[in-house]
């Protein structure tokens, strides 16, 4: 049952991960992540990291895609236009990286290269109640480090963004109808910053 | 024969079974009760504005529920012209489904609940962060200016409250010291109790500022006055759902009241107890539930017809510059509270 249900998932976020950037229209990329999200989710709950699995939806799928879509919407994105960087170069390079990522990955199957053992005993004992206090628990102690540094990182990129909005706003003072504007749109971009 | 007995003697077929029962009876009861709240809501908006509302089909105009859906039913179904046809039929769709799926979660009873989870705050949290592309999609796949504005607003105004709503939940889980929903009631029972005076423990008393919060952020998230700007009429003609008829039309105005129900049965488990209170019987406990959510039902109605909407700027500073800090040093206080009682 969780085999079928595993391959299932497994496959719509496949498919749906494709369609990310196969297709052409911007808000129908952006649902298909979303949806890739979801699957991702649904797959995490299987592995028994409920915690993990719906903070991926309320975080990813509920929060930032959210504003993805709010801003395609906003500056009324139509179809993909080929510009800036010249379309060889592009596709040099992302099939560059692309065969980067699938050699990388390769190299870790082969290898059993996992960073630790695919379920930690502690963590897998302790599936049926409290995964959410294990995962506290290694954050705040084991993950410290890394979980701060991630914490700053995001608070530079939000004083980033409101300095970016300031710098607008002072650049046009003669008019208070346009400068409230960039303001106004600016403030879902900060946004992400707190939900992560 | 045999093969057949022993596949429904299997613990999973069984788990499924009884899960897929519990999901149909809420399922009707659900439809059936949405289909009375638009009778009270009107019966309440009437009283309100001094007028007698509906009263002429059935007794005391009962009937009028029935009448509505068959008119829904009967009207014919528009699509604009130039729409995305695809996303303007999933819209509906996705207004009624995210707020049928928490519902799963919500212990109704001490033995009546789909399934306990022990992430089912989160449940709740996730399905109503879905509950945004409804509004979106619909406004952004109309093909039409109005209902573009409408979900733009939607897709800021629910973002923006989700974070102060989600926030005031962390002060419960604290106290409770889990995100399941079960434990979140059992740790409400019992009372406090001075001589002969006592006081349920339930959350409300020991969180009231997160109660606040949260009340006010539910009727931001379920779009109601006086925050419901996506659909603000005065300005939008319809908002979000102008260029939507009939049934798919019906589908937006079920999942409004769908989502105020699973909200309300949230904001009970969460801050009134849940199915606690004194004198029924364990197998009776639910009246209290019940009794609660429409209590808070009639509270949503109340103040839907007797405040006058926000304008959009006061709004969003309303939930980044008020509720957010306001949340968020609940949770500091909350939080210095715990450690010390925990320490001393």
């Amino acid at each position: 049952m969780i085999t079928v249900l595993f391959v299932a998932f497994a496959a719509i976020l496949v498919v749906s991960s494709l369609l990310v950037i196969l297709h052409r229209s911007p808000v129908t990329s952006a649902l298909f992540l979303v949806l890739a999200f979801c699957s991702l989710a649904a797959i995490y709950l299987l592995l028994h990291a409920e915690f993990i699995g719906l903070v991926q939806v309320v975080v990813y799928a509920g929060a930032i895609m959210v504003l993805f879509l709010f801003v395609i919407m906003y500056l009324n994105l139509g179809q993909d236009v080929e510009s800036g960087a010249t379309v060889v170069l592009r596709r040099g390079l992302g099939w560059l990286l692309g065969a980067a990522l699938v050699a990388e990955g390769a190299l870790l199957l082969a290898g059993r290269l996992a960073p630790g053992p695919a379920a930690p005993p502690a963590l897998a004992a302790a599936a049926g109640a409290g995964n959410t206090q294990q995962i506290g628990l290694l954050l705040y102690s084991r993950y410290l480090f890394p979980f701060e540094i991630t914490s700053i990182i995001l608070l530079v990129a939000m004083i980033g963004v409101i300095v970016i909005a300031r710098g607008l706003r002072e650049a046009a003072p003669a008019e208070p109808a346009a400068a409230s504007a960039p303001a106004g749109a600016a403030a879902p971009d900060d946004a992400p910053g707190e939900d992560a | 024969m045999n093969g057949m007995t022993a596949f429904f003697r299997d613990s999973t077929v069984q788990i499924a079974f009884w899960g897929l029962v519990k999901i149909v009876v809420i399922l009707f009861v659900m439809l059936g009760v949405v289909a009375y709240l638009t009778f009270f809501e009107r019966k309440i908006a009437g009283h309100i504005q001094s007028r007698p509302g509906p009263n002429l089909v059935g007794p005391w105009g009962l009937f009028q529920p029935l009448a509505d859906i068959l008119k829904l039913f009967l009207k014919e179904e528009f699509i604009p012209d130039r729409a995305n046809k695809i996303l303007f039929h999933v819209a509906p769709i996705l207004a009624v489904a995210p707020a049928l799926t928490s519902f799963a979660v919500v212990p109704i009873g001490p033995d009546f609940i789909v399934t306990d989870v022990n992430v089912g705050l989160l449940v709740f949290l996730a399905m109503s962060s879905l509950g945004v592309y409804a509004l979106t999609l619909a406004g952004w796949s109309s093909n039409n200016k109005y209902a573009l504005l409408g979900g733009l607003r939607s897709a800021a105004q629910m973002v923006s409250y989700e974070l102060a709503l989600g926030l005031s939940t962390i002060g419960v889980i604290l106290l409770a010291g889990s995100l399941s929903l079960v434990d979140i009631v059992h740790a409400q029972s019992g009372a406090f109790t001075l001589g002969p005076l006592a006081l349920p423990r339930w959350f409300v008393f020991t969180q009231p500022v997160a109660f606040v919060i949260f009340l006010v952020c539910a009727f931001a998230e379920t779009n109601r006055a006086p925050f419901d700007l996506p659909e603000g009429e005065s300005e939008l003609v319809g908002g979000f759902h102008t260029e939507y008829s009939s049934m798919k039309w019906a589908m937006f105005f079920l999942g409004e009241y769908m989502n105020m129900l699973t909200i309300s049965s949230i904001t009970v488990t969460l801050f009134l107890g849940g199915w606690n209170g004194p004198w029924l019987p364990d197998s009776l406990k639910f009246l209290w539930f019940f009794g609660k959510l429409f209590a808070l039902i009639f509270l949503f109605m109340w103040v839907r017809w007797t405040f006058p909407r926000l304008r959009y700027d006061q709004l969003m500073a309303f939930g980044w510059k008020v509720l957010l800090p306001i949340a968020l040093l609940n949770v500091l206080a909350t939080g210095t509270a715990v450690y010390w009682v925990g320490n001393r």
